[in-house]
């Protein structure tokens, strides 16, 4: 019954009432997309997000404007980035994840504890030193600061998000492994990495849309325009072309949502479990 | 991968797995937490040897510097108003859409994008537009009769936009409340309507009291993301947070300090500051949680 409980006015007062909370939430996006394709005049006075035309003259003039360099090699330098940080997540968190979840070492309740306290540490606590070593090492001004971390398993919500997935999997599997002579690597590599494809999934989303939408650390690594992220080269609208640029500046900022928007519909059930499991903010 | 075949000690195997994560955790984060701790005596600009200064960056911030207790104001603002009202939508909308409604999937997806969004530098500039002078806002106020002015550049409204930002965002919690309400047993409904409880009573007796541990969680996890907001309070302030620091977050002055006028040791003082208060605030809610949160399976 899909109508659920409700007599017939009040289902539709609900879904009213949810129709225009809806749109609400979107309108602002609506009328940044709308204003992408607005000549300036009309931005600021029209409130109709509907655009007249679909003019993609903002799209050009934006690609290129006021920063000397094309937003390309800001989505390539933002791709790479995504890259690095998937490859170094699903890497390092399988690994921490699988030990937590099945090996009984000594002192992994102690660890386990430690890793979860890691859950909360503020990242700024942290980054005067860390800038430190990047430093030393001349690391800034690449992407390195922004990978090589990820690499050693810093981000412990995928952890848990992995040792969650572990431990829903019967011990069985793993049993008959050893029977057979596999060691714990092997049981790793053959049982355990292909069962949890759902959760190498979702912290592979998760990834690359908190990458895409860092600005902290990419502001603070990384200074020159060639190695600008998607982040740094939409901030430098605010910074250079100022008032007379909106509609490119629409442009841009609608272009750079669009990656996030297809990750999105594409992974939409994995991103809505992952969340719902664990509790990883949006 | 001939060294793995026969099966290894457990502590060894345990111990080679956790060594990306054990490095990470000593180079990345203990380290630096415990070197922040050293730094925060001493007085450092990344190029001339740490000065050791005792508690005098501690002594300035606590005393003396009027921006630093302006930001924490301005933070503790912030996480009062944006987290509870953020929670307050989440549960609403989660209720509205877990009363087997047609279309859940449609209106989940639409709630939840500005969560998917909303940390973007993209958006912080959108916002900047929308509540800026001719901005949708001011329009929008003008149709009505009121002065269209810009909230971005008023003292005692920019904040007020940032709010608004985060609040705005409540589609994660919101399907978080969802996954809750799922777990509610219907037999408790059935009872209490059999018992003659209304809607009102239904959600004051069953619902919240099931829902405490999925609240308290998302109220733990609120107040800890929005004591470390930044992009927003960055872009929309143009990275100064003004106008006359009114948005001038906790992490906005730290970074100022520490990167813009390479204080590292103030900034470093700063940073372990956060932490115990975050530790604290956090602490205070796992405690008062003991008097509010209900475990139905605590003795499972």
């Amino acid at each position: 019954m899909v109508w659920g409980r409700r007599s017939g006015w009040r289902s539709w007062l609900l879904h009213g009432g949810l129709i225009a909370g809806a749109f609400a939430m979107i309108y602002p996006l609506l009328w940044m997309v709308g204003s992408s394709f607005k000549p300036d005049s009309q931005i600021f006075t029209e409130l109709s997000p509907l655009p007249r035309g679909l003019d993609f003259a903002n799209y050009a003039r934006g690609w290129t404007l006021g920063t000397g360099m094309r937003f390309s090699v800001f989505y390539v330098n933002s791709f790479i980035v995504c890259a690095g940080a998937i490859a170094g997540n699903l890497f390092s968190c399988s690994l921490a994840a699988y030990a937590f979840a099945r090996i009984r070492f000594r002192g992994r309740r102690v660890l386990f504890a430690v890793m979860l306290g890691t859950l909360m540490l503020p990242f700024h606590v942290t980054i005067v030193p860390q800038y430190i070593i990047f430093h030393t090492l001349e690391w800034t001004n690449t992407f390195l600061p922004l990978i090589v971390p990820k690499f050693f398993a810093v981000d412990a919500f995928f952890i848990f998000l992995m040792v969650q997935f572990i431990r829903s999997i019967p011990l069985e599997l793993e049993e008959a492994a050893m029977i057979d002579g596999c060691g714990r690597f092997g049981m790793f590599i053959r049982i355990i990495l292909p069962l949890i494809k759902p959760a190498l999934v979702t912290t592979t989303i998760f990834t690359f849309i908190w990458t895409w939408n860092d600005f902290f650390s990419q502001l603070l690594y990384l200074n020159t325009q060639d190695n600008y992220t998607i982040s740094l080269g939409l901030r430098q609208f605010l910074d250079s072309s100022g008032a007379s640029a909106w509609g490119p500046m629409f442009a841009m900022t609608s272009l750079s949502l669009l990656p996030v928007i297809l990750v999105f519909l594409f992974f939409q059930k994995r991103l809505v479990e992952g969340i719902a499991t664990t509790g990883l903010k949006g | 991968m001939a060294r793995f075949r026969r099966p290894l000690g457990e502590n060894t195997a345990g111990y080679l797995f956790l060594l990306p994560w054990f490095i990470g955790l000593t180079v990345f984060l203990a380290g630096p937490t415990l070197v922040s701790l050293g730094l925060s005596f001493t007085d450092y600009n990344l190029l001339d040897v740490p000065n050791w200064v005792g508690v005098r960056n501690y002594e300035r911030l606590f005393t003396q510097d009027r921006r630093y207790h302006n930001a924490l104001m301005v933070t503790l603002t912030y996480v009062m108003f944006a987290a509870p009202l953020n929670l307050a939508f989440a549960l609403a909308l989660a209720m509205a859409l877990n009363a087997r409604i047609k279309g859940l999937g449609a209106y989940r997806a639409v709630y939840y994008i500005p969560s998917l969004l909303g940390g973007s530098v993209a958006v912080s500039i959108l916002w900047r537009q929308i509540f800026g002078l001719g901005g949708i806002v001011s329009q929008i106020l003008g149709f009505f009769g009121f002065e269209g002015s810009s909230w971005v550049s008023s003292p005692s409204q920019a904040l007020w936009t940032l709010i608004i930002l985060h609040v705005w965002q409540f589609g994660s919690p919101m399907v978080i409340f969802l996954a809750g309400l799922k777990q509610v047993p219907a037999e408790l409904y059935e009872a209490a309507s059999i018992d003659g409880a209304g809607p009102w009573r239904q959600f004051r007796v069953i619902t919240v009291p099931m829902l405490t541990p999925v609240i308290f969680f998302n109220l733990v996890l609120q107040i800890i993301n929005s004591f470390q907001a930044f992009t927003p309070a960055f872009i929309v302030s143009g990275g100064t947070g003004g106008p006359l620091d009114s948005t001038l977050f906790y992490t906005l002055y730290l970074y100022l300090q520490g990167f813009g006028n390479f204080r590292m040791g103030y900034a470093a003082a700063m940073g372990w500051i956060l932490l115990v208060i975050i530790g604290a605030v956090t602490a205070l809610a796992f405690f008062s949680s003991r008097y509010w949160v209900h475990y139905e399976d605590a003795g499972r």
